[in-house]
């Protein structure tokens, strides 16, 4: 006996309807290496990391990717890269940012001329008339 | 596509007690409304409820791609077909995004596939019931995919940084999916009579299944309040599925269809919409095994893990190590 689907391709398949057979554990790397995309979504702009993708080598992984992660919308461009040849920071160490908003001198923000100005152009307007009288 | 998973469980194994300084943190963290990242330290309650509910549903994508993948080579007309496979093409993509999401936890594609096809996972259970007629791939492409996307959204606000960022994704593309099955339902509605028998023969067959979509009623309990506040679960089942009457039952009386439910009606004084009891018998044995289509369902996908295996041993490399996805 076969299962008989109401799709014609499955009835086709001939797929017993009684499978005694045991399941065959998947073997490590069934389903390949894991891979990064980026994609840049018009010219001028930034490549963003997306997601992720399985794929057995690089020239696969572009075209999955390209199904995946731009199969509508606007794209101009694709990365991929293996999820093993990146480098990132362990989480624990995050703290080091931590004091970052406390560097004013690396902010324009940390910066404050516009009074300093104002009030050498008084003194000298000041001295100017106290010299004129 | 996705749904009613919070009742699959397994009994949580003896767990090593959490460092209580590290759950402080965990917990302050979510508390502040901020998202937690793949390296972190998480409770393992945490982690062990993620994985088997993301796991849950990247299956119900790719087994929710076959009943209505039956009907791509019988759809009516060129532009129906191209949509429909744009529709079954989406939620196999779906599928990868959470198996990834689902990986980044720490259990690898391979052993979910297992898991699927021995039935250790369940995938939602609407799955397990046929699409019989054309009519019944748009009320699924309609109405289950509205369902999907009110428990999508409600847990795109959750804690766990990728899943979040794999649904608003699958979000963006199920509102394509909600306005096609709308696109269709309409075009069968505002037909001829015999569409409009076979849309509300469609409809009647999958009111069942669209009840109980969202899950069994809710029963407060301590294991769900923890994942409430550890933001897993975002909203109750009942909850869900009064915001779905709310949005969907008026639109499809606007069509002039009959919902096969004479006690359904919206109360005016509580705002919240009354039923009949939805057949939980019928729920649990479905889930169990004994659906019309669970074989099915489950053969069609061993046999594609099988047929495909010579391929992808063939393209495999000794030199390639496992590396979970990164985000």
């Amino acid at each position: 006996m076969t299962i008989q689907s109401l799709d014609p391709r499955i009835t086709r398949a001939g797929i017993p309807s009684e499978d005694s057979r045991p399941l065959e554990p998947k073997e490590d790397l069934d389903q390949f290496e894991t891979w990064e995309v980026f994609h840049q979504q018009k010219r001028g702009d930034f490549s963003e990391h997306v997601g992720s993708l399985h794929a057995p080598n690089a020239e696969l992984a572009l075209v999955m990717a390209k199904e995946q992660y731009a199969r509508r919308f606007k794209c101009v461009g694709i990365w991929v890269v293996r999820t093993a040849d990146i480098l990132t920071l362990n989480t624990e160490d995050e703290d080091i940012f931590a004091t970052n908003a406390e560097k004013k001198y690396r902010d324009a923000g940390g910066y404050r001329v516009g009074n300093r100005v104002s009030a050498f152009k008084q003194q000298q307007a000041q001295a100017k008339s106290e010299g004129a009288a | 596509m996705y749904g009613n998973l919070s009742i699959v469980d397994t009994p949580a194994g003896q767990q090593a007690a959490d460092d209580p300084e590290l759950l402080a943190a965990f917990e302050a963290r979510i508390d502040r409304g901020e998202k937690i990242e793949p390296h972190d330290w998480m409770p393992a309650e945490y982690r062990r409820q993620l994985i088997r509910m993301i796991e849950q549903h990247a299956h119900s994508e790719i087994i929710g791609a076959l009943p209505e993948g039956t009907w791509i080579t019988r759809a009516p007309g060129f532009k129906r077909k191209m949509a429909l496979m744009a529709k079954v093409q989406d939620e196999v993509g779906h599928a990868q995004l959470l198996y990834s999401a689902a990986e980044t936890l720490g259990k690898p594609r391979e052993a979910m596939i297992d898991d699927l096809l021995s039935g250790k996972s369940k995938y939602s259970n609407v799955f397990n019931y046929p699409a019989l007629t054309w009519a019944d791939t748009a009320v699924i492409a309609w109405l289950i995919d509205a369902g999907a996307i009110i428990n999508q959204h409600t847990n795109a606000k959750g804690s766990y940084g990728p899943y979040c960022r794999a649904l608003a994704r699958i979000c963006i593309e199920e509102s394509f999916h909600l306005k096609y099955g709308y696109d269709n339902v309409v075009t069968l509605a505002t037909g001829t009579p015999t569409q409009r028998a076979m849309l509300q023969e469609a409809l009647n067959r999958w009111w069942g299944p669209i009840m109980h979509f969202h899950g069994p009623p809710d029963k407060v309990s301590q294991h769900t309040e923890k994942l409430v506040r550890w933001k897993v679960k975002m909203a109750t089942n009942d909850a869900m599925r009064q915001e779905f009457l709310d949005t969907y039952v008026p639109k499809i009386w606007e069509l002039g269809l009959t919902v096969p439910d004479p006690n359904l009606r919206k109360n005016e004084e509580t705002g919240e919409w009354e039923f009949s009891d939805p057949d939980w018998d019928e729920f649990k044995r479905v889930i169990n095994g004994d659906g019309p289509c669970n074989a099915e369902r489950l053969a069609v996908r061993r046999m594609a893990e099988e047929q495909g295996r010579w391929v992808r041993q063939a393209l495999r490399k000794p030199n390639h190590a496992y590396v979970a996805p990164l985000s």
